[in-house]
């Protein structure tokens, strides 16, 4: 449906996506898909070990295939300028995937790094000459092995928007004297990126002004990057992104793909087209970290907690990489009387690791969510049951209040629709012919944030209103909601908006990341609104229109449109912006603890002989703040519960320790669920607006994922009796 | 993918010409595989004999009840052909446990039983592999060898072969008919591909220009009681961990004739013949399917980190046996 009867709100109304016809036609252009005369195609050639130098490439093979017009190398490429160390200060550094100069450098820092690219008159005759290219190494000692590596882990630092480390009285003196206890390690692999779009670019020099169709969630922050990179004024760059095939994280910041195609643009000075290849994506994208954690905790024998402690080790780069929040959950969950919370990180010859979709929320709810099961097990107490024991009237750590916080209500809600109350507690005692079966539980958390974003927006007398922002759309819906949104605000019909965004040129807006974007812009679209309301009302007065539509008041005043605008484009404006935007973020911080939760319930099979596991049930219960869009929303919140699956029983990159080299870089090699691994899943919202953020939107990209990894172990561990602590769990972890 | 010629030939005599003729000619079926190894720049040839419309692409029901499938049968034609589905329901299931629709749609019997392995290392043109570079080593040893074989693999390789369908046609007693210059000849199925040993690059006893026909299928009365159980890490599009064909003809509860095949855990598609002797003749008791497990799988051995494997066959083994039971001894 699309329209609504007048008066009634848009906000909430499952409203069909806008771009959903141009993308289920194949009128959406994605950016591999732009056509340019004189267009040329790139391939990428991969480093082949983790550490080293090149001593030579030999490109005469390469450059004999036909429709071969450069090999480009550290030999003949370009000058670029290196990636600046990330600070806060200044945006465009902290959307560098990594700190190597690509093919500036005859340094090799992992295996997959690009060491050179083809160009071709056609993607075939690119990737058939990359496979001829020869590079020989001198080979440097490297350090891959991660599980090798982990008594090394120091300590990781943290800062206001993520605590390395968190404490309230003595853990673990109370954890050595608890009447019960569970301590246990949990470890989870490397992750990587596969949305449905690989990685691509179209990269268009004319003159010093570059224009870049790029798959990215952060035109804005990209198009500093690239200007920064490539010497260039700001203004002479343009970052084109209508349309993502999903990012997930993945495309939050800028891999060599990027680079290398604009780099190459710039030597041939054709435009050229690089669309990576899935392997390309394992090797030359960040990754999510592997794990180790330890999860301790301690309780009384009616089960409430006198000890959390949540430890972990991640994973981090000699050549950039990011911090993971795995032990966050931990600071927020459970009124336990002690909690410390410390995370360490190794280094390695490594590709840097990034956002994955919940990061260190979604691994490290594995652990806890685990462990709370554990001990509800050691306890005989009902695992729903000992959650709410212990759940906290405040931030269990500092005292912060929650803006919000509906979880037991959340539980309660979900518990009736999945029928919790049929569960018999006793693990391995539900048979079914050949399956096992088995319920399980876990607490869904991602913290809500919000940034600011620049909008514009324009009512003119015909009634159509437009917004402009540079925001990106993955596919979660933002533009549709920013229209509901607008509509709302404005009176007027969902069809008269006209939302603008994916452009640079716009004006500009956050990263999509974080599960902020919806209320970030959401936050501009509707102070702007504001302000066109204001405008409209003086005009009504001025003219004795009062009570009158938008349409008759701005003819009436012979005004043919009102424009409203939120924050500046301006280099000043920017700069303001931005420590505006640092502050309140900072500020938000210190003052609540802000989230979406939820509760996951699934049933789930496991073959009594072979230890093949089915999801086969769903139900999950959120408190997500407002829904703006009942079909958008469930769609992410079901999307994140699909890839939670992959976490669960599939997804593992198969590093080879020897060498640090990615041995499946394939969707045949890497799995992630097929339809036949999905149940129907079931969703339910709260609906209950957050009284501190825009139209109380606490976001919904990434709370969906997290606790979905340990709702399925712990419904294993009832169905079978045995509990697995390492992911993914696969047949063979339960047959041994 | 490097560049390479296309032909495609109208007749078998012309596609077996074509190829003896040519150095570095391919036979191409549906393509499914061998694009694919192509595309990895794993197979280097220079000319596709593409041999996938020869008009070989039917099911014929033999005089003695048996059957003869073509090999340029669609994988997806051949598991939804009635008599295959009523007289040998293990290889219509065997099809449908492998790839995807669209993948079944194209690729061809003969095809299916030329496909190569899947191990990671030979798959990564970066890593040693004596399969695909003959003398180079073998990097799965001290790797991931969880997709590797435990029984008939050498120190040379360990790599597995990837069938579903060969599997099911193995325990069958599938002959397969061969084509060349020199004329036609018939190998029996459980003789067409070679242990590695010490030349794990020859993966069949085929010359480089003989081209495989028909597959024909004995009349096995035990067959109309038979299972294809794959066990796999996701429930579609995966690669058997193990797999097992199985098909039981039972008298009361004695076991009058007992077929038994293995997948996904040696280098050829592997016939149960120690468990098939324990079988035959035997009640059909839980006891008698432990003990046939164990005699097929007493000479198995774990390659590093696949040592699951060999528990994972006995149970895969002894439930799909089980299963057989219960439906074989219905009314």
């Amino acid at each position: 449906m699309t329209r609504t009867v007048d008066g009634e709100h848009l906000v909430g109304q499952p409203i069909d996506r806008i771009d959903g016809p141009a993308k289920t036609t194949g009128g959406a252009r994605f950016s591999a898909e732009h056509a340019y005369p004189g267009l040329t195609h790139a391939a990428l050639v991969p480093a082949t070990v983790s550490r080293g130098r090149i001593t030579a490439i030999d490109t005469a093979a390469a450059a004999a295939v036909p429709g071969v017009i450069t090999v480009l190398t550290h030999g003949n490429a370009p000058k670029l300028n290196p990636p600046k160390r990330p600070t806060p200060a200044n945006l465009s550094t902290l959307v560098s995937g990594t700190q190597v100069n690509y093919l500036n450098t005859d340094e090799v820092h992992w295996d997959g790094q690009p060491v050179a690219v083809v160009v071709a008159e056609t993607s075939h005759a690119a990737r058939e000459a990359a496979a001829l290219v020869h590079v020989s190494y001198e080979r440097l000692p490297a350090v891959v092995d991660f599980a090798a590596e982990e008594p090394n882990a120091v300590a990781q630092k943290g800062n206001p928007v993520m605590p390395g480390s968190a404490k309230k009285g003595d853990a673990d003196a109370a954890l050595a004297v608890a009447p019960v206890t569970v301590d246990a390690r949990y470890t989870t692999p490397q992750h990587h990126h596969n949305a449905l779009e690989p990685h691509a670019t179209t990269a268009v020099w004319q003159g010093d002004e570059l224009t870049v169709h790029d798959s990215t969630q952060s035109i804005t922050w990209l198009r500093k990057h690239l200007a920064l990179r490539f010497g260039v004024p700001e203004a002479k760059v343009r970052v084109l992104a209508p349309f993502v095939g999903g990012g997930f994280g993945g495309k939050g910041f800028a891999w060599p793909g990027t680079i290398i195609a604009v780099l190459a643009a710039r030597a041939t000075g054709r435009p050229v087209r690089l669309l990576l290849t899935r392997e390309d994506v394992h090797r030359a994208v960040g990754a999510r970290t592997p794990s180790a954690q330890r999860v301790a905790l301690g309780a009384d024998t009616g089960g409430r907690l006198t000890a959390l402690v949540h430890t972990s080790v991640t994973r981090t780069s000699r050549v950039g990489g990011q911090p993971e929040q795995v032990t966050a959950p931990a600071q927020h969950l459970y009124d336990a009387t002690n909690i410390r919370t410390a995370q360490s990180q190794t280094t390695l010859d490594w590709m840097p690791n990034t956002s994955m979709r919940a990061p260190g929320d979604a691994i490290g709810s594995f652990a806890l969510e685990s462990a709370i099961d554990e001990l509800a097990g050691e306890l005989g107490i009902d695992p729903v049951e000992l959650r709410m024991r212990n759940e906290p009237e405040r931030n269990p750590i500092d005292g912060k209040r929650f803006s919000h916080r509906m979880l037991r209500e959340a539980y309660a809600l979900g518990a009736r629709r999945f029928g919790w109350e049929n569960r018999s507690p006793e693990p391995r005692s539900t048979r079914d012919g050949r399956w096992l079966v088995g319920m399980g539980v876990a607490t869904a958390y991602h913290p809500a944030m919000q940034f600011t974003a620049n909008v514009t927006v324009r009512l003119a007398a015909d009634g159509t209103v437009t917004v402009r922002c540079g925001f990106q759309e993955m596919g979660m819906g933002n533009a549709t909601v920013q229209a509901q949104i607008a509509a709302d605000a404005l009176g007027v019909p969902f069809e008269a908006v006209r939302v603008e965004y994916g452009d640079s040129a716009l004006p500009a807006s956050v990263m999509a990341g974080g599960s902020m974007q919806t209320s970030t812009v959401a936050g501009s679209v509707l102070a702007a609104c504001g302000k066109l309301t204001r405008r409209l009302s003086t005009l009504a007065r001025r003219t004795g229109m009062q009570g009158r539509t938008p349409t008759e008041i701005l003819t009436a005043a012979r005004v043919p449109f009102i424009d409203a605008a939120v924050g500046s484009d301006t280099r000043l404006g920017a700069l303001a912006g931005q420590a505006r935007m640092l502050a309140k973020v900072v500020r938000d911080q210190r003052t609540w603890a802000k989230a979406a939760c939820g509760a996951h319930f699934c049933e789930v099979r496991v073959d009594a002989d072979t230890g093949e596991v089915r999801v086969s049930r769903w139900t999950a219960a959120f408190d997500v703040g407002r829904v703006i869009n009942r079909k958008t929303a469930f769609s992410q919140l079901r999307g994140g519960i699909v890839m939670g699956i992959g976490m669960a029983l599939f997804e593992e990159a198969l590093v080879d320790r020897r060498t640090g080299r990615i041995m499946n870089p394939s969707l045949s090699g890497y799995h992630v669920p097929v339809h036949a691994d999905v149940p129907p899943i079931d969703i339910a919202c709260l609906d209950e607006p957050d009284p501190t953020m825009p139209l109380g939107i606490l976001g919904v990209g990434e709370v969906g994922i997290t606790g979905v990894a340990a709702a399925i172990a712990n419904a294993i561990h009832h169905a079978t009796g045995s509990r697995i602590r390492d992911l993914p769990i696969t047949p063979d972890k339960l047959v041994t | 993918m490097r560049a390479f010629s296309y032909v495609s030939a109208p007749d078998v005599a012309t596609a077996v010409r074509a190829v003896s003729e040519t150095p570095n000619a391919k036979f191409l079926g549906g393509g499914t595989n061998l694009v694919d190894l192509m595309r990895e720049n794993i197979e280097h040839p220079d000319v596709l004999v593409d041999v996938s419309r020869l008009p070989l692409n039917g099911v014929e029901e033999l005089p003695d009840g048996g059957l003869r499938i073509g090999a340029t049968v669609r994988n997806s034609a051949l598991a939804a052909h009635p008599l295959v589905r009523t007289r040998y329901p293990v290889v219509s299931q065997a099809v449908l446990n492998g790839a995807s629709a669209q993948l079944r749609n194209m690729a061809t019997v003969g095809g299916n039983l030329l496909q190569r392995t899947r191990c990671l290392y030979f798959y990564d043109t970066a890593s040693p592999c004596n399969k695909r570079e003959p003398g180079s080593g073998c990097a799965a040893l001290g790797g991931f060898t969880r997709d590797a074989g435990i029984l008939g693999v050498s120190e040379r390789c360990v790599a597995t072969h990837p069938s579903d369908l060969c599997v099911a046609l193995v325990a069958l007693g599938a002959v397969v008919e061969v084509e060349s210059t020199r004329g036609t000849r018939r190998i029996p199925l459980t003789d067409l591909h070679r242990l590695p040993a010490d030349t794990p690059q020859r993966e069949t006893v085929l010359e480089r220009d003989e081209l495989i026909t028909a597959v024909e299928l004995p009349p096995v009365p035990a067959a109309a009681n038979s299972r294809y159980r794959k066990v796999r890490d996701r429930a579609s599009y995966a690669f058997a961990l193990v797999s097992v064909a199985a098909a039981l003809r039972l008298d009361g509860d004695t076991i009058t004739e007992a077929r038994l095949a293995l997948g996904g855990i040696a280098p050829k598609p592997w016939r149960a013949n120690e468990a098939e002797h324990v079988l035959t003749g035997a009640r059909a008791t839980e006891e008698t399917f432990d003990r046939a497990a164990a005699a097929e799988l007493d000479r198995a051995q774990a390659v590093g980190d696949n040592a699951f494997k060999i528990e994972l066959t006995r149970r895969t083994i002894v439930a799909t046996l089980r299963e057989l039971t219960h439906e074989g001894s219905r009314p």
